[in-house]
């Protein structure tokens, strides 16, 4: 029987150390709405999502006041809308239609954020890739609740450098659209190399045509949990620590797996997937910077970080996947500057810098995200930092991303206010040397000789 | 069987233990373990309760203890037993 000492452990967690499941996405499948009428195609789309997601959020509040644990946001994912929209759509403005169904379904349900405006574009675009992912500009600027993301690349097929150029064209539009609300458009849109298929988290979030017709993945979190424990280790040898680090992530993770079955058994909908992050948000006390401080680097940045970053990511997921019977998503450590206190400290000491944290992206979950840079940078050099990007996750084998926020009107050292989850963070300095010449030769660069593996 | 963790946080003072008892029995709630010690005049009590006969949704219960400790002036609350079980035991 449960002791007084285990109870109390699980309750200090949530209420002293932030733990929390981050999210509860429904991934929905989109793939029987598709219809070369665009105002029948709105329709069914609305009328799937409202009818598949109508308990979703009051499913999530159940959960939360039964067991006693937040559940912070309930989300909704579905099938990337350039393979839904590409029989009906003949431009990029009847893209945006579509964007306005899924803000105008992810309101009526409740949820706060809908991902999977969406393209897979890793090998070539179709005329429908193009439309969308011409159309994201208008579409995150006249929607509140739609998320985007593009796929530009991965280990099997490589690098589709059109695309690139592309979307860093459009990262810059839509940083101009949604200038004055400091180019928060920009937050809501992700690059990706190597996408999963069953990713819970936003703004990458999508539901996989390899996926069944509708899913529970559910997204932990507790950075808080792991900095805590660590407390107890200091001092000690990296064995101690990768343990320590290892039973937390399992206890976190039992949290994640437990909600996701009931939330599965309750909405009588599949469970999916447990991913296993540690996702930082802006409180006090739920920052992986202050996990990589709590291993004993001064700020995240300093000499040592990538390492401190690589046993932190690797053990989170050793100790995470005997917790689940299912993992998957992106699972491992975000390291987000504008979502993390500790990492906006350390880059506004000066420890922490663009190229670290490239170099960091080649060990954490995914990618360079939420950071906020001049908006003045060329198309070509965000592209350029969207093409180093992807060629990490491609001849790494793993899922990497840009999310980066060129700021209109503001530069070097200014401060951005996102709000909410989303947090603040300081301008961050990008190499000034350019990458034109390079960006603008087209085409695609080839799939590594480790792809080949038939 | 459905089991609840109800656990007692706060000050210390006299009538905590009767006054939530008296709600669960009120409420048909039966209880079936309770563990408590007193740790630098800080109450902390914990118990195993089946909610299974109880005259109440569980959502009703556990808002009415929240409010009950609100009034008596320590933190209560009410849990499945699965997140506890979950976490502590493979």
């Amino acid at each position: 029987m449960i002791n007084f000492t285990e109870v109390m452990e699980t309750n200090a967690m949530i209420e002293k150390e932030n733990l929390d499941v981050r999210t509860i996405t429904l991934g929905i499948s989109l793939l029987d709405c598709i219809d070369s009428n665009i105002s029948e195609l709105n329709r069914k789309i609305y009328d799937k999502i409202t009818r598949t997601a109508k308990d979703l959020v009051e499913t999530g509040m159940q959960i939360e006041r039964e067991f006693g644990i937040p559940v912070v946001n309930k989300r909704i994912s579905v099938t990337p809308i350039a393979l839904i929209g590409a029989a009906a759509c003949k431009s990029a403005d009847d893209f945006v239609k579509i964007a306005q169904t899924l803000d105008a379904a992810a309101k009526t349900v409740g949820v706060n954020f809908l991902g999977g405006y969406s393209a897979l574009v890793s090998k070539g675009m179709t005329a429908a890739d193009r439309f969308l992912m011409e159309s994201i500009p208008q579409a995150l600027a006249t929607t509140e609740r739609v998320c985007s993301s593009v796929n530009v690349g991965s280990t099997k097929t490589g690098i589709n450098m059109d695309a690139v150029r592309l979307m860093g064209e459009t990262v810059k539009k839509t940083a101009e659209l949604t200038k004055e609300q400091d180019s928060l458009g920009c937050a809501k849109l992700v690059i990706f190399c190597n996408a999963p298929d069953d990713n819970p988290f936003m703004a990458g979030a999508f539901h996989g045509v390899t996926e069944t017709d509708a899913i529970i993945n559910v997204g932990v979190s507790g950075p808080g949990v792991v900095k805590k424990a660590l407390e107890a280790a200091r001092g000690k040898d990296f064995e101690v620590l990768c343990e320590t680090i290892k039973k937390t992530a399992f206890k976190i993770t039992r949290v994640g797996q437990l909600v996701a079955k009931e939330a599965s058994r309750r909405l009588d909908i599949p469970f999916g997937i447990v991913d296993l992050s540690l996702a930082p948000t802006p409180a006090i006390g739920d920052s992986v910077a202050e996990i990589l401080q709590e291993m004993g680097l001064e700020y995240p940045g300093a000499p040592g970080t990538t390492a401190a970053l690589a046993l932190l990511n690797d053990q989170v997921k050793k100790g995470g996947v005997m917790a689940s019977s299912y993992v998957g998503g992106l699972s491992g450590a975000f390291i987000p500057v504008s979502e993390d206190q500790g990492m906006i400290d350390a880059v506004q000491a000066g420890c922490l810098t663009l190229e670290k944290l490239e170099a960091m992206t080649c060990v954490c979950s995914v990618g360079l995200d939420m950071i906020a840079i001049p908006g003045d940078v060329a198309d070509s050099t965000i592209s350029g930092i969207i093409a180093d990007e992807m060629a990490i996750g491609m001849i790494n084998q793993k899922t990497t991303a840009v999310r980066v926020i060129p700021v209109i009107g503001k530069g070097v050292g200014d401060i951005v206010e996102f709000g909410g989850l989303l947090g603040y963070a300081p301008v961050m300095p990008v190499n000034a040397f350019s990458c034109e010449g390079f960006i603008c030769r087209g085409g695609r660069i080839p799939a590594p000789i480790h792809s080949f593996k038939n | 069987m459905n089991k609840t963790i109800i656990t007692v946080v706060g000050q210390d003072r006299v009538g905590i233990i009767a006054k939530v008892c008296t709600y669960l029995a009120d409420n048909r709630v039966n209880i079936l373990d309770i563990s408590q010690t007193i740790v630098s005049g800080y109450f902390n009590m914990m118990m195993i309760v089946d909610t299974n006969g109880a005259v109440k949704e569980f959502g009703a219960i556990s808002e009415e203890l929240t409010a009950l400790g609100i009034q008596i002036g320590v933190i209560i609350k009410a849990q499945r037993e699965d997140i506890f079980d979950m976490m502590h035991r493979i």
